[in-house]
């Protein structure tokens, strides 16, 4: 149960693949906010936020070589912030 | 006791706890953000025409080059490079500064226009776009705490990489200071396209 | 066993000396008792300004405070109780002092985190006290619901800025006891050998750290709206005061759960012991804790129905509600069929676990009718909300809290109290229950609302008898602390296991030394096997 191996050594240059990719999703998602969707462009917006954000979970704050028990449990915290404002959906969209 | 001084898993699992509880506080503004932005969508976008998407931009990059420093630095103390590694701690420092001095530049702007809680302009506006910007105050405001306190937090790491106290073997304190950095620009990889981007 | 140094005389770190040695103590134990002597002092403020309101109410008109008093009087009421004693009390008293040799550690994992989480308790505590004393307490009642919150200009800011920090110590708690389980268990203690107490903490852990930080932004906007006028919850600049209300709730009802849970754990605990068998459905109870916990904060709303949101969102949330019963449900007959063909010995804590058992089922049950939506039109913010919360909070976490202090008093002293006087106190304790509360519910449906300072003539009936409940209630308990006060006094000893438990606390002394053990402790495959332990008197026969 103790844990004290060195853990895995992220190296730089996949850092800095991570950094580029975030460079692109960055630029890419500005570009698209010229394209007028309507709604569709909230959710284009999130999505690529997302995504960059998993970048930046997975490798700079290394959950991809993480415990079990830290991705589940960020995975319920990011669900419970789900429910939370979905729920809340049901009032307001009803009214 | 003993055996959580050396559990460096145990610390891990604790600095993410922690990150949970802010991730729900600033969830907390956000239910409010998709809520309001549901019903003033076209007040929202004029809101957010005003505000500076170059601006905005830049401090996206600046904090996305700061992450990744401050990942880096984790990088070097771990393989020894100490002397990197507080290069690349004080660039990350940097950044924090500069986007805190970008941001006092576009709320000082956004004042002299008239447009800050509880001004004329805003009160006898369109009310979403007083909720537009009473969002835009709130949110930035409190991200902007949390650039000082993870500044705070990288400079201690720095002070004691200095002192040797932060080492290959033992660097809990600069990894959980890291994550702290990272949530500060998780946070704003939503508010930027959020506030900036609804075009 | 008389040769243990005891913890009181080890402090923790080794060089502190007087009374040093317990404001910076890093010693569970020890914080757990800092716990409880605060807790103890806001429980019975918090109980005399509910008093000093009842007996307002007995008459209607001016009895002995006027209006404005007696708006200030509830509000404090709420806040004291709330957030200084029924959310910290089981887990930072209890939880703090017996998790930790339950699993077989000899501390939490982070003892100096520990340490602020109860600075952080008192700072919270001197907040309300400086907002109590430096102007006008508010008398927004304990939800501070907008508008009011924000225009009032009472001392509003300081009471919440005292509950926001009060937050902070809860979620440092939860985040302390969750790494605590999962890292800190003895090696051979697997997940579905932790004793049930521990579970309980387990689950209240997770509601503690995540939806805290809810009510903390919530509160924190209200500070906010007040200082610069934002307008995010006024309808005048487009903000919408039902949002606050949705916010606040996401925190506060988990938060009934924060304080339930580790009450149900206390008696999962104590039935076992004096039915001298195992828990009936151990899996059960683990799973039913986590059920609670997930669903419980899904139904929040059941608290707007006559806000105003819509008609979907009172369906959906009436339906949930009705579903957080069900786990609720399953603790309480496992408790029963525990009892079921046991050998029951009668103690002052299963006497109170018993009468919790009774009160929690009752009050749950007034439960259902709040939270079926067209019933609870006609319930809604009158004394059938009061009764029923009371139940629960009181009737619930407070007997367990009492049940709690009656089991491990000699675990953390030492000492026995005098069994006679316990049960004495418990039977005055819960007819002034009884006789104050159950009014309450008849009232409310024959109309009474809550809050209100003043009545028509036909509530005088029922508000005279509730207040003549409420003073036989109060006189019970403090005979009850009286009692446990008093055992300092004669210092009956207590044995190792006075009780004949077994799990890991009763297999060191009490009180247990610094490490909690003196060797490494015997994890045994199954934490309710009834059939090896004996309990030991003080001669320290048997196990």
């Amino acid at each position: 149960m103790n844990n004290n191996e060195p853990t895995h050594i992220q190296s730089y240059s996949r850092l800095f693949m991570v950094l580029l990719g975030l460079f692109l999703l960055t630029g890419l998602t500005i570009g698209v906010s010229y394209i007028h969707m309507g709604k569709l462009n909230v959710w284009i917006a999130l999505i690529i936020a997302s995504t960059k954000a998993t970048l930046v979970l997975l490798y700079f704050m290394h959950l991809k070589y993480e415990d079990q028990l830290i991705r589940f449990s960020f995975i319920s915290t990011v669900l419970f912030l789900v429910i939370m404002i979905s729920f809340i959906f049901f009032d307001i969209s009803f009214r | 006791m003993m055996k959580a001084a050396q559990d460096h898993k145990g610390k891990t699992i604790g600095m993410w706890l922690f990150l949970y509880s802010e991730i729900i506080l600033f969830g907390g503004l956000f239910v409010l953000y998709a809520a309001y932005f549901n019903r003033y969508s076209s007040d929202f976008i004029s809101g957010g025409h005003e505000l500076n998407r170059i601006i905005g931009s830049i401090n996206t990059l600046i904090l996305l080059t700061s992450s990744f420093t401050v990942a880096a630095s984790l990088t070097a103390v771990r393989r020894n490079s100490n002397r990197t590694a507080g290069l690349l701690l004080g660039f990350s420092m940097v950044c924090g500064l500069v986007f805190l001095v970008n941001k006092y530049f576009e709320w000082s702007h956004k004042f002299h226009a008239g447009i800050y809680p509880n001004s004329e302009q805003l009160v006898n506006g369109p009310p979403g776009v007083n909720i537009f910007f009473g969002m835009y105050y709130m949110i930035t405001g409190l991200h902007g705490l949390h650039v000082i306190i993870g500044s705070l937090l990288l400079g201690f790491s720095l002070q004691k990489l200095v002192k040797r106290k932060i080492t290959a073997e033992s660097h809990a304190f600069l990894e959980n200071s890291a994550l702290y950095w990272h949530l500060v620009d998780l946070i704003w990889i939503f508010v930027f396209p959020l506030f900036y981007l609804v075009l | 066993m008389n040769d243990v140094t005891s913890f009181y005389k080890t402090p923790s770190p080794q060089h502190l000396k007087g009374v040093w040695a317990w404001l910076l103590t890093q010693d569970h134990k020890r914080i757990g008792l800092m716990y409880m002597w605060a807790v103890l002092f806001w429980f019975i403020v918090g109980m005399l300004m509910g008093l000093l309101l009842r007996i307002e109410l007995m008459q209607a008109g001016k009895t002995i405070v006027d209006a404005k008093v007696y708006n200030s009087l509830f509000t404090l009421h709420g806040v004291i109780m709330i957030f200084l004693f029924v959310i910290p009390a089981i887990p930072s008293i209890f939880g703090n002092f017996i998790l930790p040799i339950q699993i077989g550690a000899d501390d939490v994992f982070f003892p100096r985190l520990n340490l602020l989480s109860w600075y952080l308790y008192m700072l919270g505590g001197l907040f309300a006290i400086i907002s109590l004393f430096s102007g006008d307490f508010p008398d927004t009642g304990w939800t501070f619901y907008v508008p009011f919150s924000v225009t009032a200009k009472s001392n509003v800011s300081l009471t919440v800025l005292a509950a926001f920090i009060l937050g902070m110590s809860s979620m440092l708690t939860g985040l302390n006891f969750i790494t605590t389980i999962h890292r800190l268990r003895a090696e051979k203690m697997g997940w579905m050998q932790i004793p049930l107490f521990t579970w309980s903490l387990y689950a209240t852990a997770w509601v503690q750290l995540l939806a805290t930080p809810v009510v903390s932004i919530t509160l924190l906007l209200v500070v906010i709206e007040r200082l610069f006028s934002l307008g995010l919850f006024d309808p005048d600049k487009g903000g919408d005061p039902l949002l606050y209300q949705h916010l606040f709730w996401i925190y506060s009802h988990p938060a009934v759960y924060i304080m339930i849970l580790p009450g149900m754990g206390v008696i999962s605990e104590i039935v076992p012991v004096f039915s001298r068998k195992s828990i009936f459905g151990y899996k059960g109870i683990v799973w039913s804790g986590m059920a609670i916990a997930i669903a419980g904060s899904l139904v929040w709303a059941h608290h707007m129905f006559t806000s105003g949101m819509s008609d979907v969102a009172v369906f959906v949330f009436s339906l949930l509600t009705f579903l957080v019963a069900i786990p609720s449900a399953v603790k309480v007959f496992s408790w029963i069929s525990t009892m079921y063909k046991g050998s029951i010995e009668m103690s002052p804590p299963f006497f109170y676990a018993l009468i919790f058992i009774y009160l929690f089922s009752l009050g749950g049950l007034t439960g259902l009718v709040l939270g079926s939506a067209g019933t609870n039109i006609q319930v809604h913010d009158t004394h059938f909300v009061v009764a029923h919360f009371h139940f629960m909070m009181f009737g619930g976490t407070g007997f367990a809290f009492f049940a709690a202090l009656h089991f491990w008093w000699p675990k953390m002293f030492g000492i026995l109290y005098d069994f006679k006087k316990a049960y004495i106190a418990a039977i005055l304790t819960t007819t002034g229950f009884v006789f104050h509360y159950i009014p309450m519910f008849i009232l409310g449906l024959q109309g009474m609302p809550r809050r209100y300072y003043d009545y028509l003539p036909r509530y005088q009936t029922g508000n005279f008898l509730a207040g003549l409940g409420g003073i036989v209630l109060v006189l019970g308990i403090l005979m009850m602390i009286v009692n446990l006060l008093s055992s300092f006094k004669k210092r009956v000893p207590a044995s190792s296991n006075p009780w004949g438990g077994t799990t890991l606390e009763w297999t060191v002394p009490s009180p247990p030394p610094l490490h909690n053990f003196i060797h490494a402790p015997e994890i045994p495959a199954y934490p309710y096997d009834f059939s090896q332990v004996n309990r030991n008197d003080e001669s320290g026969s048997g196990s």
